[in-house]
């Protein structure tokens, strides 16, 4: 019997982790929902939000991370990785997004690319 | 591991402050059980004046809610007063029977009032100001009576004055010493404010002693306060604000070594090594404090200890005093009533109301009392506590900090005069109002958390005196710490300084090591700590500690400016502002070829291509063929000149040529904070040589050198530092100043801070007296520079990480099926 994928279920296969500097990230262009930045954070951990930092807009793979955060270079909001929220006191959301890593390769959700 | 019990006494502002700053640094270690006398959670109780004045509810000044204490698992009991400890048991007893064990005991249980031992004074109308409760009592006897006697002077007394006048009560204030607040003012100040609350409609009765409180006849009730020349003053209300006393009894009994206080030690450990006491209750190198800001930095260090970190020590406090009610602007600090050894600056003005009076000795400021006009009580505060020599500032220094050169704010000085909507952080639009909301609601206490809460003064700092006086305001004392011993940021306790000193003593070379060796709070510290340390080890150890890309801001991994867009500035380098044509044909070929939408001259003689792409950034650098400007680190940035001998009329010594020099010298060079040279070729100065960080104008006979001017945030006037005759002697005396700068500058401090932190003599001293010293400073500036590479054109040697220009395309990514 044929399984059929559920559409979660497919991965885009984006780069390499070790293209990402520790305590660094990199920047996907070309998804519907805009550019995506891919964070590796000190311990390896990888996190993917849009590189849009809710305050100004500012480009979020650009900042410093450190712990599970990182630094807008714009104004110097912190956002967690984890949760891709501002930490208090600022509020707002840039928007997490899926990530699996396997064999070394950093994957991420076409439907949530898609903005689906 | 099983937790160690750890029992406080006392709720109030140093024990619970305590409890948090335990809290921040390891949560795990005890399970914590609070007694409280009072009925309520942990209050501020500065607030209560404006409670009392009404201008705020009880409800506003609760500091830690119920759940607060829940949510951290903390056990508390309110209305329980604890009345005896058995440090042999190890258990602590309170009046309705509980008992609670401990491994570690805090005592914080404050002050009680001092009531004077008079005939009557245990009459009912007859109380203290300490309290919530008393607060109450005298609001409600506000609203039925109508003579109150407040027996005391100070700033507790006038603030209850204060509080029942604007409450309808016909207050007198009777005063033992001649003058009001006899420990905050000196006569001149106190007379002035006399005058001022007189026309509120306070009465006062000075040099006079209390000699009874007598009952209204037929009732139990007091009704008159009899003074020692036998006079009566009605007085329904009696406010006894004589005073307060270390409240030890607890601890006497339980047989603890006290003298006007619980006695403790640096690390505000008792003699008992399992009992710990802060705040009001404690005697330390013989002092009790009676302010919050030092009680907040025992709290620190105790918790420190209570956490077995064991590094930090608390060596006592410099205070400083603001009254904050009665809506007179004072302000004092240190040794104001001068004395042997001393001299005064006064400047008095009755008819304004202005006085000020600042006490020097040895020209260093050590007493502040201010009248009137106190918007640079904090300034003065700030050189009284450094103890810097105040020689150079000293014909300027009456009229303040805004005499030196401001920007940025509309010239507002005063926070007492700005109304809730003025804007104070001009960078993030934060006004009065939202500050002081923040301050009463949520209970901050400091500079750092004003900044974290609201943003202000978070950017460029030019308004932290303002944000500074504000806190005053509302809180009453000075909260910003010595700046001596502020914390690099909030992953640690140590200071700028401490790093620095770790880092060269035990020839350090990478950060974790630091931040092992130091025992940072986080694992990889933060966006402000970082770029600290990574530059202090190179800056210390260059050619051997390896340079973090990563712990440096976007424009230094860039190697670009970033825009608010998220594209890029490219500033290529103009050795002293000269250029040629080619170069300029190139910078043109470069602005059509990758579409720049902006290219334009900057302040610093050099062109500037904005708006960029980042992926198109190496490619820029090559066609541009030109040095990186480095206008975007904390670095070398421009040497400015003007055309001099070389075809000026007037010039006497060939200035383009010595930037130029003085440029190749130090190129690449990083620095805690960017450094911009000028040179001119004679004293008309067309290079503003004036305002740089090194400024070198020629004369006729040779050149002048002057350093620590800014051109920023607050102008400032370069100093002069000597007049040499070479081309060589300037290039080493300049670079001996760029080096000490380099090696003993906090990061983020401008020359003209480091200067005026370390004190212009010292730097005369460490450059012009010491030769042998300036030779070396020199000598390991030239080595640290040695084969600097271009980060534009050595990318590789440079360590610039060029993965970050190549763009990752979602095109090029294949679809896979993972379940
Ligand atoms: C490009 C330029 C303005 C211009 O178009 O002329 C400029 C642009 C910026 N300045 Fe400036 N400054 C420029 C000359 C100046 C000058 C004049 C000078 O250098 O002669 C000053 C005053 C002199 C001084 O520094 O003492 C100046 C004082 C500042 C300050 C305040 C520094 C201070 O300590 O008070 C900042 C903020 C900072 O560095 O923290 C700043 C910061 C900035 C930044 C880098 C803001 C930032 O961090 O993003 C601006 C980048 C704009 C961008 O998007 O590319 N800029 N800036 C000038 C570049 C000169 C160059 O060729 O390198
Ligand atoms: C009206 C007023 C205005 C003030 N204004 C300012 C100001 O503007 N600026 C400033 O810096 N300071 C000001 N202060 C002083 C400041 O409030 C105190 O310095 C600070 O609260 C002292 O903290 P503490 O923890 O040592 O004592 P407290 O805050 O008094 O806490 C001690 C607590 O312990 C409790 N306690 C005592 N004994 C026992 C026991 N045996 N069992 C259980 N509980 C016990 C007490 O009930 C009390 O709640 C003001 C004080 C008052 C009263
Ligand atoms: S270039 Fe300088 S003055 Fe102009 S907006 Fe930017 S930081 Fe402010
Ligand atoms: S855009 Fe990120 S902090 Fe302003």
């Amino acid at each position: 019997m044929t399984q059929v994928a559920a559409s979660h279920d497919i991965w885009l296969d984006v780069l390499d982790l070790e293209e990402i500097p520790v305590c660094g990230a990199r920047v996907v262009e070309g998804a519907a929902i805009g550019p995506v930045a891919v964070f590796r954070a000190e311990d390896h951990t990888v996190f993917a939000m849009r590189d849009q930092c809710p305050h100004k807009g500012g480009p979020l793979s650009q900042g410093i991370v450190h712990g599970h955060q990182v630094t807008c270079p714009l104004h110097g909001w912190n956002i967690c990785l984890e949760s891709a929220q501002a930490v208090a006191p600022d509020t707002g959301c840039a928007g997490r997004l899926s990530v699996r890593v396997e064999h070394g390769r950093i994957y991420l959700s076409r439907d949530e690319l898609a903005g689906l | 591991m099983k937790r160690m019990k750890l029992v406080v006494i006392g709720n109030g502002m140093a024990g619970i402050r305590t409890v948090e700053e335990l809290l921040k640094l390891s949560p795990e270690t005890y399970e914590v059980t609070v007694f409280g006398a009072e009925p309520w959670p942990n209050y501020n109780r500065i607030l209560l004046s404006p409670v009392l004045a009404g201008e705020q509810d009880v409800n506003d000044i609760i500091l830690n809610s119920l759940e607060w204490y829940s949510e951290n698992g903390i056990r508390l009991h309110t209305g329980k007063t604890v009345t005896a400890i058995d440090r042999i048991r190890r258990e602590v007893i309170a009046d309705d029977g509980t008992v609670a064990p401990y491994d570690r005991l805090l005592i914080a249980t404050g002050s009680v009032p001092f009531i004077l031992p008079v005939p009557g004074s245990d009459l009912p109308g007859v109380i203290a100001y300490r309290d919530i409760k008393d607060t109450e009592t005298m609001i409600a006897a506000a609203a039925k009576w109508r003579h109150a006697v407040v027996i005391g002077g100070g700033l507790l007394g006038l603030e209850a004055a204060n509080g029942l006048k604007q409450r309808g009560m016909d207050v007198t204030v009777v005063h033992l010493a001649g003058w009001l607040l006899e420990r905050q003012l000196d006569p001149m100040a106190a007379s002035l404010l006399q005058k001022n609350l007189e026309a509120k409609g306070l009465k006062f009765r000075l040099t006079t002693q209390t000699e009874a409180l007598v009952a209204r006849t037929g009732e139990n009730r007091v009704g008159a306060v009899v003074l020692r020349d036998g006079t009566e003053i009605p007085a329904d209300l009696v406010v006894m604000a004589a005073g307060i006393k270390p409240n030890t009894a607890l601890a006497e009994a339980a047989g603890l070594p006290c003298q006007r206080g619980i006695l403790v030690n640096d690390t505000l450990q008792t003699f008992d090594p399992r009992v710990y006491a802060v705040g009001e209750c404690v005697s330390h190198r013989g002092m009790a404090y009676g302010l919050v800001a030092p009680l907040f930095e025992q709290a620190r260090v105790c918790a420190n200890h209570l956490a077995m970190m064991g590094i930090s020590r608390y060596t006592g406090s410099v205070t400083s005093t603001k009254l904050k009610v009665t809506g007179v602007d004072l302000f004092s600090a240190g040794s104001f009533m001068g004395g042997e050894g001393t001299e005064e600056i006064t400047l008095s003005d009755p008819t304004a109301g202005v006085y000020k009076k600042l006490v020097l000795r040895e020209d260093r400021l050590v007493g502040v009392c201010l009248y009137g006009d106190t918007a640079d009580g904090a300034w003065y505060f700030k050189l009284l506590r450094e103890a810097r020599k105040v020689t150079d500032l000293r014909d300027t220094l009456m009229f303040g900090e805004n005499n030196m050169g401001d920007t940025g704010h509309e010239g507002h000085n005063k926070a007492m005069a700005m109304s809730d909507s003025d804007e104070v952080c001009g960078c993030n639009g934060v006004n009065k109002g939202t500050i002081v909301k923040a301050i009463k609601e949520q209970g901050l206490f400091t500079l750092e958390e004003v900044r974290k809460c609201t943003k202000a003064s978070g950017s460029c700092g030019s308004c932290t005196g303002l944000v500074e006086q504000i806190l005053m305001n509302v809180l009453g004392t000075d909260y910003s710490e010595a700046p001596a011993k502020k914390a690099l940021c909030g992953c640690t306790d140590h200071s700028h300084e401490d790093v620095r000193r770790v880092i060269r003593e035990n020839h350090l070379v990478a950060q974790q090591a630091v931040r092992d060796f130091m025992e940072w709070r986080t694992p990889n510290g933060c966006a402000t700590c970082r770029p600290a340390i990574n530059y202090y080890l190179i800056s210390t150890w260059p050619h051997e500690a390896r340079d973090d890309p990563q712990s440096r801001f976007i424009n230094e991994r860039a190697h670009a400016n970033i825009q608010k867009d998220g594209t890029y500035s490219v500033v290529p380098r103009m050795w002293g502002g000269l250029t040629t044509a080619a170069e300029l044909r190139r910078i043109a070929d470069v602005a059509e070829k990758y579409q720049v939408p902006t290219v334009k001259l900057t302040g610093g003689q050099r062109i500037d291509l904005l708006g960029i792409k980042k992926e198109d950034l190496p490619d820029v650098w090559r066609d541009l063929q030109m040095p990186s400007g480095h206008a975007y680190g904390k670095s070398l940035r421009t040497v400015k000149t003007c055309v001099g001998n070389e075809h000026c009329r007037f010039g006497t010594q060939a200035s383009m040529s010595m930037g130029v020099d003085l440029e190749k010298m130090l190129f690449g060079m990083y620095s805690p904070h960017k450094v911009k040279l000028a040179v001119s070729g004679c004293p008309r100065n067309c290079a503003e040589a004036g305002i740089k960080d090194v400024g070198v104008i020629g004369v006729d006979s040779g050149w002048e050198i002057y350093v620590a001017g800014n051109g920023g945030i607050k102008t400032e006037v370069a100093q002069f530092l000597c007049k040499v005759k070479t081309r060589e002697e300037v290039m080493e005396y300049s670079g001996a100043f760029l080096q000490l700068y380099r090696e003993e500058g906090w990061y983020l401090e401008r020359t003209v801070h480091f200067v005026s932190r370390v004190g212009m003599e010292v730097v005369k001293r460490r450059i012009l007296e010491d030769k042998e010293g300036r030779q070396a400073l020199y000598e390991r500036l030239v080595f640290a520079l040695q084969g600097a590479p271009d980060p534009w054109r050595s990318s590789e040697d440079a360590g610039v990480d060029l993965r970050q220009f190549r763009p990752v395309k979602l095109a090029d990514a294949r679809e896979e099926v993972l379940s």
